[in-house]
């Protein structure tokens, strides 16, 4: 029954573009991921090959572009149904998509067989710029400002000669500050506090409040296509989410300022804004389920069939709900205030915070996007779950979760041994490392990321063969 | 139909308003603080030494000067102390010490010295290891106050392992072959390092830990089992 190319808009036909080469840099990512987990137990493993600060750099990266790549790809396939026309300059939209992976490329292959460099400008505009997260190099950053202003363009022509909706507003607003910030991160100083100060513009303000905005309208979005939530009632959600994502983690940037240099003040106001983050996850949370629960009443009411148009996208659409406020609400919390985050800031802690914030806030959101793209690729009115769709959302949650527990045990312990008892020096860091708690949570978290990793193997088979499932009903 | 007017909880222009005058509001108190927060971490320069001012960053000649880090009685944590301690944890820009046996670099010397380090730890990507005032990566120590760390002191294990008399020549000849002086399994890698680059990077290890950064870590270097440890294994 598989239908091939069933888009209305090649609009639609970029977003897939950009969301197949987003799942490949997920595996990418994974495998660098593994790689990393394995150094942590056999620190020979690939030593002066490809050493740890290079396959961790390139996971981290890989993750960070990957999720770039979904959120351009989610806006191309949104935008025609949004406005209600294609997507104005087409053609530039797909000639920047292979501008942007043929650059990504390049950066990854000078990552893998360069390295790194002498300490001169030469490396930071050609090789990396070193700098935590954004280390592509100063070339790489201009090509991708000069295709994000390309992508901005894009959606700015088509939103103002189509229908313009509460979520494209949100979208526009937030894609102008995105680009704009990741400005602060083209930027060399002597001065590592300035640079700190700086780059955590580009970090915090891109994951802490401009993505999350996006993952917000994104789930507006789904929730109206999934589950033919009220359009009125969805956007009003949205607003509120965006005045307390804003209000929240724009300030909340001051929990990154309490050790770098920076004013104690940073401590008041970090604790507080900071503190206050999760609020807005919670209700994020709440509207989800809600909005599921309230559609779902209604039609049963009515007696009509009741079911979702995507079960996949509205599994990962709830796993999203329920992983951003644990992920990065709770887990988050746990070391917000400076009391605590004197002692585990720089631990493995942050990295159990890394984990399932990431996971639970982009990649469940992003992966339900994907699904919806099938859909729309193959005209199909309602997709239901697979075996295989039910085995990738299950084992990909349970690994995440396996791993950010592993590495939170890990950090209570660096806490308690390296800094509390120790006093944080280089001796304190490889007692702590030495401790079998820690081995064990090392080896837990490979486990873990493994079971992560046989899930996604499910996702994509699930991806390149849920179209022929039986259990679809087709227009 | 006729319908009431809506409640104003329920109604998107609200909302829609509300979200703008709350980021816009945020925006500005964050531009606000920005602008507070460049002035007190601007670099200072040699002048501010001279005249006993206390900078959150100081001058990269401070690399001249000897460097502890205390606690501050008035503050309540430790804080970097340069030039000597008061008694009660404040800097008294005197006391110097050499840096490659010399105590006189001057602001450009030191100046330059401080950008070749600094580019050297982005070029070698430090930061994907390593924590720099705590941000970083959690498979190698932290780097925040490495020049103070009792290890590389003297006495300690990691200075005599690399057979040098000073801690300075000690840590510019470890990194330039860390493959030779494993302190773990886990070793740092050969990253290349010339000699001019590892005198560039321990420059601003050093400048590093006269940052004031509030007290973070906590207890560095002080807590006698952690030295011990040092010193015994």
């Amino acid at each position: 029954m598989q239908r091939q190319n069933n888009f209305k808009y090649e609009s639609q036909k970029l977003g897939s573009w950009y969301f197949t080469v987003a799942v490949i840099l997920f595996g990418a990512q994974l495998v660098l991921g593994l790689v990393s987990a394995i150094q942590f137990i056999y620190p020979s493993f690939l030593y002066d090959i490809l050493d740890f600060s290079i396959t961790r750099m390139i996971h981290i990266n890989a993750l960070v572009v990957w999720m770039v790549y979904a959120m351009i790809g989610s806006v191309y396939y949104l935008l025609p149904d949004e406005t209600g026309i294609e997507t104005v300059g087409i053609g530039m939209g797909k000639l920047l998509f292979w501008i942007l992976t043929l650059a990504v490329t390049v950066v990854v292959l000078v990552y893998i067989f360069i390295q790194v460099g002498p300490a001169t400008q030469a490396t930071i505009w050609l090789i990396t710029e070193g700098r935590e997260y954004i280390e592509a190099p100063r070339w790489a950053d201009i090509g991708i400002v000069v295709v994000v202003l390309g992508f901005l363009a894009n959606t700015f022509l088509t939103a103002l000669k189509g229908r313009r909706t509460g979520i494209m507003t949100v979208i526009l607003s937030d894609m102008i500050a995105l680009a704009g910030l990741y400005l602060a991160g083209m930027y060399f100083t002597d001065n590592i506090s300035m640079d700190q100060y700086w780059w955590w513009w580009v970090i915090h303000l891109w994951v802490e409040a401009t993505w999350e905005v996006m993952v917000g309208a994104l789930a507006a979005y789904a929730l109206i296509k999934v589950v033919d939530a009220k359009r009125e009632i969805v956007e009003m959600w949205l607003w509120i989410e965006v005045a307390m994502l804003f209000g929240s983690g724009i300030l909340g940037l001051g929990h990154h300022y309490f050790w770098i240099g920076t004013p104690e003040y940073w401590w008041e106001i970090g604790a507080l804004f900071s503190a206050l983050e999760p609020m807005p996850l919670i209700g994020m949370f709440v509207h989800v389920l809600y909005d599921w629960g309230k559609e779902k009443g209604l039609k049963e009411n009515s007696g009509v069939d009741t079911s979702s148009n995507n079960t996949p996208a509205l599994l990962w659409l709830i796993s999203n709900g329920f992983g951003n406020f644990l992920g990065a609400g709770v887990w988050g919390f746990f070391h917000t205030l400076p009391q605590v985050n004197i002692y585990t800031h720089g631990t493995q802690f942050t990295a159990a915070h890394g984990h399932l914030a990431f996971f639970g806030a982009y990649a469940t959101i992003l992966t339900a996007m994907f699904y919806m793209g099938i859909q729309g690729k193959y005209g199909i009115k309602k997709l239901r779950a697979t075996f295989a769709s039910k085995m990738a959302i299950f084992l990909i949650t349970f690994g995440v979760l396996g791993m950010t527990v592993a590495l939170t045990i890990a950090g209570y312990e660096q806490v308690l041994i390296a800094r509390a008892q120790l006093g944080a020096t280089w001796d304190a860091f490889f007692v702590a490392q030495n401790q079998l708690w820690m081995s064990q949570a090392m080896d837990w978290r490979l486990i873990m990321g493994i079971v992560t990793t046989v899930g996604f193997f499910y996702l994509v088979k699930d991806l390149l063969t849920i179209s022929k499932s039986p259990k679809n009903v087709y227009k | 139909m006729s319908r009431k007017k809506v409640s104003v909880w329920s109604d998107n222009r609200f909302w829609q308003r509300s979200a703008t005058w709350v980021t816009g509001f945020a925006s500005l108190l964050l531009i606000w603080l920005t602008f507070d927060t460049m002035g007190q971490i601007s670099m200072g320069n040699q002048k501010d030494i001279d005249n006993h001012v206390v900078k959150r960053v100081p001058s990269a000649t401070v690399i001249n000067y000897k460097v502890e880090y205390n606690m501050n009685n008035h503050r309540g944590h430790e804080v970097p102390v340069i030039g000597g301690d008061d008694g009660k944890g404040n800097s008294l820009f005197k006391v110097k010490e050499k840096f490659f046996g010399r105590d006189d670099y001057s602001q450009k010397e030191a100046d330059a010295l401080l950008h070749l380090g600094k580019l050297a730890s982005q070029a070698k990507n430090c930061m994907d290891c390593h924590t720099l005032l705590g941000n970083g990566a959690y498979y190698a120590p932290d780097l925040t106050k490495a020049w103070l760390d009792p290890a590389w002191g003297k006495n300690g294990p990691m200075q005599a392992m690399t057979g040098k008399s000073t801690k300075e020549e000690a840590m510019a000849e470890f990194l330039q072959h860390p493959g030779k002086y494993p302190t773990h399994a886990r070793m740092m890698p050969n990253l290349g390092i010339t000699p001019k680059e590892a005198v560039g990077l321990v420059a601003f290890l050093k400048h590093m830990a006269t940052i004031d950064t509030n007290g973070f870590p906590r207890g560095f270097g002080k807590i006698k089992e952690g030295v011990v440890y040092a010193k015994t294994k």
